[in-house]
């Protein structure tokens, strides 16, 4: 290969790996604070739809990217609601709002425009360049720091791992789970929204594509750290970018290469990871578990 | 008004549950820069008592007054707030954070120049907490690697560690719940030797135990709890563990039960040889135990001694949670490396100790609570299919037996009461007719009516030549049943009597770990 | 501090809720009205008339004897998912990866009838359905035994494998097994001793087969499993208390490999409704979400077969109405069936919401 092609190869990497950093960052902050995140997924459909809409509304990207914040917080509203208030079983909700999300979009969409497929297209100038790159790679950090380094990162690792020694400080659990469900809506949201107008220019059905499901690998396989978190991102966005290359693509033989068992790898590892097999990835101690005052 | 002499003065505290009394106007007091004990049996309502004080729960009347001061608190902030601190039984440390960051939790200090941030967002200023920790630290001799992690420690260092939690609160009054039930003998001595370094320092402390040694050598002072009241108040340097004992006793209401004449000894259905137990897994040492065909076979003794752990031992040898070393023999038979289920299909029945938890589906009805266990009976299972007719008849026969209320084979299990619940695991546990019959705590929670009819069916039980091994926490149960009692205190067998042997109050001063 | 190596979560409970009494009983009852009056509420919001759309899905769900058939060919699928995910709850497990499982099924029904493709007419079938059952059993073994003898949580590991059973299952349809004179990515056709024939004289071109009767069958069959033999019982005493199982000594780790292969062997019959009774191949993601849908119907149902049956065939009828909304009405798309669905399944888990409604009735009597 080339240094041109693997450059190319870098940048694709990139570019693919970032709406898997927010939307995986979004799940850590959640499931760190106790509160698992398989909603990852629907939080990401409505980003995308709700920037591509006001994108295409007021020819503002920003005004788009603040609107995938506030869609990806309100589905998280409707999911903390059923789960820190209602006390619905996590991975039950976490299943409905993906099928919720994944069957609004449509609908706004046949409402809006009159197609149920995908919205109209934006101009090029209309779209997000490599700003939520940069901003990924900026929320990584912010993340790291901010659980490491401040009070309320401190109450949200404590939040996951012993509730009841987090209440019993005077910190209220509930809250705290609450505002990290809220982040993490933010956080997809923007997972979304780089699909739909940085990568592409229209939001269009299915076009997740599942990567809420793979930034929850990436946060298995990161052990629930920032840091680790964002390279497991990134070698996953590699196997992307690899797979996209190396499709139809024939290297040794008569046959195109299998790009098949570069997709699965990001979910073969995870499992091995989780069964012990390949280092140990530990769950905070409280995942899942409602919390009762 | 601040009181120059109590730190806290506790007057007719009463808290009612659902249906028991939990406190009945219990005062207590305790001297400024005192190490106050706080004894009694399970159940006596000492942790209550507790829990109020430290804002757990709110007590339906009496008043409480810290350093003269009456307080009105709702939660455990007003308690911190008012310089109380507590350890509880189980750790409130999250395991894979640091030690420093599990005592600064919820009382971080700030980065200084950060002030303009919300508090949550504002940056912890670890060097400053471990300079004033390391200060409170050195003051009272209790060092600490700040940066391992928790779940790294041994016992005695994370309960150094919430010490230090509350000492960095500056807390005055710090009450200590059976602090020592987890600490090798070691670090029980490391532990008192801190407390009285704490108390030199004019730290309040307040500690609930079982243990009578505990208190006679290293409490200024004791509060005896017995059914909810304070039985008695004394200063320890007046005292003898006797007339502890006596007072934690003391004399309830005897039971009544007629135990007919014993019948000859015949061949050993349990013998326990040896039996060990990690300490980190629950602890258990070197136990031997024989129970013959005939016999009652009682263990005394406070919860938690070791009990529950030799009868998860007796019943799962094969797992290594449950035993570390030593050999189980069922009559006559080498279980050691055998399953649960082909133990007991020899023709053993085991009332649990908690039904709830390993004897019942409460979700389901009577039919398959009776059926739980017995699911493999050729009775009740030909070929893998379950004879519904079979076990109809004999759900039926046992609510007749058994006087079973309601009289209803297909009602969920969660809705019969406690006696009526209980009755269901002993008509299926007694339906293979054991030979041997496991009872631990089989009248916990049970109403009156039906405490004496389990009772007769023990007794039957060993007029028929069975062996019963009897687990209570219940003194006066284990003195009236058992043919012969064995005590045990932290994870050993301290003491064997025949029956009449022993009085009450000298099993109860070895279930405190007295001689 | 609990198990390092076991992602902690609740366990599963087996009967949605413990709530005694007519509540648990009317509870799906009460979700479903909420769940609709809800989704109609937001086709409103859309400026439609919500009596248009209940009059539309009735219409195209069972107003012909072909809108029937195909209610219940969409049904059929959402049975055996639905069966699925309600026996490993049953088990105290979440069987998130029936979509997976159905893919595994599916393909190697198909596998079975392109390799051996003249088997005679008589056993064809035979074969066809045991290799789905064998294909889902497969998928699901996994998830069950990393669970039982590694100690990792289902729920991701179900949720990872419906990933790579999609990139497997690819990988054979196009390179192994791919029908060279189709744009389209998916395999040769099985022979035709596969195919089930569909009841044309009753319900016209609806593409209902034997499959359904099939999935009735192993309704009952599961039925009679669960609530008729030891090892069913030893199963549902696991999902309900572990502990009081382990203590009459079943040993639950086998119980639960038993729990996630019937599981997935359920799972793998969507294959037969597909492969033999619809498609004739194995066409790449052929299944709409059965797999999560198989989530609701199980929900719905509270795990029994009976009730599975009844949830699968309303959301089989809320499938085939909402389809005729694209056409119908200006605003409201198919999709309204996926809202629809989330909604009831929102409300009948929202445990908080049923214990208020218990405590209101209770505050009424007193």
């Amino acid at each position: 290969m080339s240094f041109d092609s693997v450059m190319d190869l870098l940048a694709s990497t990139l570019r693919v790996s970032t709406p898997l950093l927010f939307a995986a960052l979004g799940g850590l902050v959640s499931e760190r604070s106790g509160v698992v995140n398989i909603a990852l997924e629907g939080m990401m459909i409505v980003g995308a739809l709700a920037a591509a809409v006001l994108t295409h509304a007021t020819g503002s990207p920003w005004l788009g990217w603040g609107a995938a914040a506030g869609a990806g917080m309100v589905l998280a509203a409707i999911y903390g609601l059923s789960v820190i208030r209602l006390r619905a079983d996590q991975i039950v909700a976490g299943t409905a709002i993906n099928l919720l999300a994944a069957g609004s979009a449509p609908f706004v969409c046949k409402v809006l425009y009159g197609a149920t497929g995908q919205t109209p297209a934006l101009e090029l100038s209309q779209r997000l360049g490599e700003s939520p790159l940069i901003l990924a790679f900026v929320c990584v950090a912010v993340v790291a720091l901010w659980l490491r380094s401040t009070a309320s990162g401190l109450w949200l690792r404590v939040a996951g791992e012993h509730p009841q020694a987090l209440s019993t400080a005077g910190v209220g659990v509930v809250r705290v789970r609450w505002a990290a469900v809220l982040l993490s809506g933010v956080l997809a949201g923007w997972g979304g929204a780089t699909l739909s107008i940085s990568l592409s220019s229209a939001f269009s059905r299915g076009m997740t594509g599942g990567r809420g499901f793979m930034a929850l690998a990436a946060l298995i396989f990161g052990k629930w750290k920032p840091v680790p978190t964002a390279a497991a991102c990134l070698l996953f966005g590699l196997a992307d970018a690899l797979q996209i290359r190396l499709q139809g693509v024939v290297l040794w033989g008569t046959e195109p290469v299998p790009v098949q068992f570069i997709q699965i790898l990001p979910y073969a590892v995870t499992i091995l990871v989780l069964a012990g097999f390949v280092g140990q990835a530990r769950a905070p101690s409280a995942l899942g578990r409602p919390f009762d005052t | 008004m601040a009181d120059p002499t109590w730190a806290i003065r506790i007057e007719g505290l009463t808290k009612r549950f659902r249906h028991v009394v939990a406190n009945a106007g219990v005062d207590l007091r305790v001297r400024r820069g005192s190490i106050h004990g706080v004894i009694g049996e399970n159940g006596a309502g000492k942790s209550t008592a507790m829990k109020m004080l430290y804002g757990l729960i709110k007590p339906d009347s009496g008043k409480i007054f810290i350093e003269g001061e009456e307080s009105h608190w709702r939660t455990p902030q007003d308690a911190i707030r008012a310089g109380i601190g507590m350890v509880h039984q189980h750790f409130m440390l999250a395991g894979p954070h640091s030690a420093l960051d599990n005592i600064l939790l919820g009382a971080e200090p700030s980065v200084p120049g950060t002030g303009w941030l919300p508090r949550a967002l504002r940056p912890v200023d670890r060097t400053r907490a471990k300079e004033k920790l390391e200060a409170i630290a050195q003051r009272y001799g209790l060092p600490v690697d700040w940066e391992a992690k928790v779940e790294d420690l041994p016992v005695g260092i994370q309960q150094r560690i919430e010490i230090l939690k509350l000492l960095y609160r500056d807390a005055r009054i710090l009450i200590l719940d059976e602090p020592t039930a987890v600490l090798t003998p070691q670090e029980v001595v490391a532990l008192f030797d801190n407390l009285r370094k704490l108390k030199a320092e004019g730290k309040t402390i307040l500690i609930i135990t079982h243990k009578l040694k505990e208190v006679m050598s290293f409490t200024d002072r004791v509060t005896v709890f017995r059914a909810g009241r304070v039985s008695g108040e004394v200063e320890t340097a007046e005292t003898n563990p006797q007339e502890l004992a006596n007072l934690m006793v003391g004399r309830k209401v005897m039971l009544q039960v007629d135990v007919p004449p014993q019948p000859a000894l015949g061949e050993a259905v349990l013998k326990v040889e040896n039996l060990g137990l990690a300490r980190s897994l629950g602890k258990l040492e070197s136990v031997d135990l024989e129970v013959r065909s005939g016999e009652v076979v009682g263990i005394a003794g406070v919860e938690g001694n070791g009990q529950s752990e030799l009868l998860q031992a007796v019943l799962h040898p094969t797992d290594a949670d449950c035993r570390s070393s030593g050999s189980i023999q069922v009559f006559g038979q080498n279980v050691t490396a055998w399953t649960t289920a082909r133990i007991k299909s020899l023709g053993v029945g085991v009332i649990p100790e908690d039904r709830h938890r390993e004897g019942l589906l409460l979700e389901a009805p009577m039919t398959e609570n009776y059926l739980l266990g017995l699911h493999s009976d050729p009775n009740f299972s030909k070929k893998g299919v379950i004879q519904r007719e079979a076990l109809e008849t004999a759900c039926r026969k046992a609510i007749q037996e058994f006087d079973i209320r309601p009289a209803a084979i297909d009602l969920e299990l969660g809705r019969y009461s406690g006696g009526n619940q209980q009755k269901v695991i002993i008509a299926r546990e007694f339906e293979r007719n054991p030979r041997f019959l496991i009872a631990a705590q089989p009248t916990r929670g049970v109403d009156v009516g039906a405490i004496e009819f389990i009772h007769q069916r023990i007794l039957r039980a060993r007029t028929e030549g069975a062996g019963v091994l009897l687990v209570s926490s219940e003194l006066d149960e284990v003195l009236a049943l058992s043919d012969r009692i064995l005590v045990m205190y932290d994870g050993r067998v301290v003491g064997q009597f025949l029956r009449g042997q022993a009085t009450e109050q000298e099993i109860g001063l070895l279930m405190g770990g007295g001689k | 501090m609990s198990d390092p190596k076991m992602a902690p979560m609740p366990a599963v409970k087996a009967e949605g809720s413990g709530l005694s009494g007519w509540l648990p009983r009317l509870q799906p009852f009460v979700a479903v009205l909420l769940g609709l009056s809800l989704g109609l509420a937001v086709t409103a919001l859309a400026g439609e008339s919500p009596w248009l759309v209940l009059k539309v899905l009735v219409q195209s769900s069972v107003g012909t004897a072909y809108d029937l058939g195909m209610t219940l060919f969409y049904a059929t699928p959402l049975i055996f998912t639905g069966l699925s995910v309600a026996i490993a709850f049953q088990a105290g497990l979440f069987n998130i990866g029936a979509e997976g499982q159905l893919a595994f099924g599916a393909l190697a029904a198909a596998a079975m009838g392109i390799l051996v493709p003249g088997a005679p007419a008589w056993i064809a079938p035979v074969l066809g359905v045991f290799a789905a059952i064998a294909g889902g059993a497969l998928w699901g073994f996994i998830p069950g035994y990393l669970r039982a003898r590694r100690g990792s949580h289902e729920v991701i590991n179900t949720i990872m494998l419906n990933f790579v059973a999609a990139g497997l299952t690819s990988w054979v349809t196009l390179y192994l097994l791919r029908s060279e004179d189709s744009q389209n990515p998916e395999t040769k056709s099985v022979g035709a001793g596969y195919l089930l024939s569909h009841w044309t004289s009753v319900f016209g071109d609806a593409p209902l087969s034997l499959a359904f009767v099939l999935a009735l069958l192993a309704a009952m069959a599961m039925g009679f499993f669960l609530w008729r033999t030891t090892a069913g019982f030893e199963l549902r005493a696991v999902g309900q208390n572990e502990s009081a199982a382990r203590a009459a000594g079943i040993d639950a780790a086998k119980v639960r490999i038993l729990a996630m292969v019937l599981a997935g062997g359920l799972a793998g019959m969507v294959g037969v409704a597909e492969v033999m009774g619809n498609a004739g191949k194995f066409r790449m993601n052929f299944s709409p979400d059965y797999g999560f849908i198989g989530i609701a119907v199980a929900l719905l149902g509270r795990n029994r077969p009976l009730g599975v049956v009844g949830a699968a065939l309303l959301f089989g009828a809320l499938q085939k109405g909402t389809g005729a909304l694209d056409f119908e009405t200006e605003h409201v798309t198919r999709e309204l069936s996926s809202i629809i669905q989330a909604l009831v399944i929102l409300s009948v888990s929202a445990e908080g919401l049923w214990t208020w409604m218990r405590e209101r009735k209770k505050g009424a009597q007193a």
